[in-house]
């Protein structure tokens, strides 16, 4: 993808790892004594400190937004095609900060860290940790880094939901919200998904009631199933057929078990290469985290009212083919805005990638992410 | 700028809250916050005119008219326009109690089936092609063509009070005639209660 001498990439990017000894208070009611964040930096902090943007990522992904590595040139960050010199998201102009949630698997604070009142493993003990929680913790290290305000905080899917709980829980540091591929709160059917990808990782002999990590083995089972399932929602009807078609691996029928499908084939591909590097425990507390948000649940379900407190000027976009985070779940956000007379666009992209559009790069997509980023007074 | 949108920028008081429903580029929306302060939002189902939106800065709102407004509360907005559009809704009858629901006011311009020329047309046999209505059958986004009479005879209908109306051709004020010789008609509207 990236060479190394592209000029339009970020480059060799190196990941940081920042300590809090202060305890984070966590929604769920339990305290995290201590924790690190690992986070990635590219282009420059202004003068004016006026010209941060948070990337929140979602389910899989990390604190490595762009560039690559040097010594793991392929390692491309997972929105390279939108952050960097001369992309939509342009680190000459802005000061792009990615930040990795706590409970994740890749640098920060989660079930595989050592707890300190046991030296050993968190496991099963990792608290549960909410969106709320994370914003917290991604603004402490905002203070660390010295950003009182950001100019821009965006996010897709379970990263956009951190870009809206920004708004509300930091009005006064957040300027601008890109909300993309979101829902303000996940459907019973969303949940579904969730606690099915869930059980599977639970049930999975492996699983040692989350404490595997000191058995020295891994459910992979459940997490390849977990996968799987993520990955059916995640892509349109539209996009599987024109990707797999009825193809067969074999050429026929095998009438037996085996991989017959392209799409079987692409699936295990999938479920076993998650399985390798995510952690289960990391899985079963970011769907919770998912499941949870609601900023509306303390209005009696009234968006309008949650959202009143916001500040920011949004930029909400859906995909039409997202069966997952449907555009009305889009336009529910928008009503809601416009209720409280905010300052919003919300434009409704009719590509066919479902759910993991927001990761592709769609020309209107970018091009409106480019021009809104362009209006954006640092 | 086009004659029916400067009598719009006239008509809209200053700091009115907008709707402007197929904003186009939103450059009506921009004008009218330069000169005016009236801050808005834009409705627009057209890929490249939404970019243009996003470029001009103006807040403009992806959803598709012929479903309705319903993103916006009722009375929500102090001054709902219709520019140029009217002709290309299917559910026309509709939108106009959805705009009539959303906004105190509304305006609305739209090209005059009733000009000479488009009735001289008629007579020799073809479908208008003009100025104000320039597609050929075949490519047109127009799906409901209406005259001066037909719109006024709507508004009667949906309760509708004229408060002010402006009938151009080429720019200019035309008050001899209007359904015969203006090629364009503007209209401020509220409800008639």
């Amino acid at each position: 993808m990236n060479a190394p001498h592209d000029p339009s990439s970020v480059g060799a990017v190196v990941a940081h790892q920042a300590h809090f000894g202060e305890p984070l208070r966590l929604k769920g009611g339990a305290e995290l004594p201590a924790y690190d964040i690992a986070y990635e930096t590219y282009g420059e902090l202004n003068a004016a400190r006026s010209n941060a943007v948070l990337v929140c990522h979602a389910l899989n992904a990390s604190h490595h937004v762009a560039g690559h590595y040097a010594e793991d040139a392929k390692n491309v960050g997972w929105w390279d095609n939108l952050v960097g010199p001369g992309k939509p998201l342009d680190t000459r102009r802005f000061f792009v900060v990615g930040s990795n949630y706590i409970g994740s698997c890749f640098g920060s604070t989660g079930p595989a860290s050592i707890n300190p009142a046991s030296a050993k493993p968190w496991g099963a003990d990792f608290p549960v940790v909410t969106v709320e929680d994370w914003v917290e913790a991604q603004a402490r290290l905002a203070d660390r880094l010295g950003i009182e305000r950001f100019a821009a905080v965006i996010g897709g899917s379970l990263g956009a939901m951190q870009a809206l709980q920004w708004t509300l829980s930091y009005p006064e540091r957040i300027r601008h919200s890109i909300v993309i591929a979101a829902a303000a709160r996940l459907t019973p059917q969303n949940i579904a998904f969730n606690e099915v990808a869930r059980q599977a990782i639970m049930t999975d002999p492996d699983f040692h009631g989350g404490h595997y990590y000191e058995k020295g083995v891994v459910p992979t089972r459940g997490l390849r199933i977990a996968r799987m399932i993520g990955h059916i929602t995640y892509l349109s009807g539209e996009a599987m057929a024109e990707k797999f078609g009825r193809l067969l691996r074999r050429g026929a029928p095998g009438f037996d078990f085996d991989v017959d499908f392209e799409i079987e084939s692409y699936l295990r591909y999938q479920g076993d290469k998650f399985s390798t590097y995510f952690d289960a425990n990391t899985y079963l507390r970011i769907t919770k985290a998912l499941d949870y948000f609601d900023p509306a649940a303390e209005y009696g379900g009234n968006l309008s009212a949650a959202l009143a407190r916001a500040k920011a000027a949004f930029l909400l976009v859906s995909f039409k083919s997202d069966w997952r985070f449907p555009p009305a779940r889009s336009r529910e956000m928008a009503r809601a805005l416009l209720d409280n007379r905010r300052i919003v666009s919300y434009l409704e992209i009719d590509a066919p990638g479902g759910h993991d559009a927001f990761l592709l790069e769609d020309a209107r997509y970018h091009s409106a992410l480019r021009a809104y980023f362009g209006n954006i007074e640092l | 700028m086009r004659a029916d949108l400067s009598a719009i920028v006239r008509w809209v008081a200053p700091e009115a809250r907008v709707l402007d429903l197929g904003c186009g580029d939103g450059s009506l929306l921009r004008t009218l916050w330069q000169e005016r302060r009236a801050p808005g939002y834009g409705v627009e189902i057209d890929d490249a005119a939404v970019l243009e939106c996003v470029q001009n800065d103006v807040n403009v709102l992806q959803v598709d008219l012929e479903s309705g407004l319903s993103l916006f509360a009722d009375r929500s907005f102090d001054c709902v326009i219709l520019s140029e559009t009217l002709q290309t809704i299917h559910r026309t009858e509709l939108l106009m109690r959805e705009m009539l629901r959303v906004g105190r006011e509304v305006i609305v311009s739209f090209p005059n089936f009733g000009h000479w020329s488009a009735r001289l047309q008629v007579v020799l046999g073809h479908m208008p092609v003009s100025e104000t209505l320039p597609y050929e059958w075949y490519e047109t986004p127009n799906v409901h063509h209406c005259t001066i009479v037909d719109f006024e005879h709507l508004c009667r209908r949906l309760e509708l009070r004229i408060r002010e109306r402006l009938v151009l051709h080429r720019g200019k004020g035309v008050t001899w005639l209007p359904n015969l010789r203006g090629s364009v008609a503007v209209y401020r509207c509220t409800a008639d209660s």
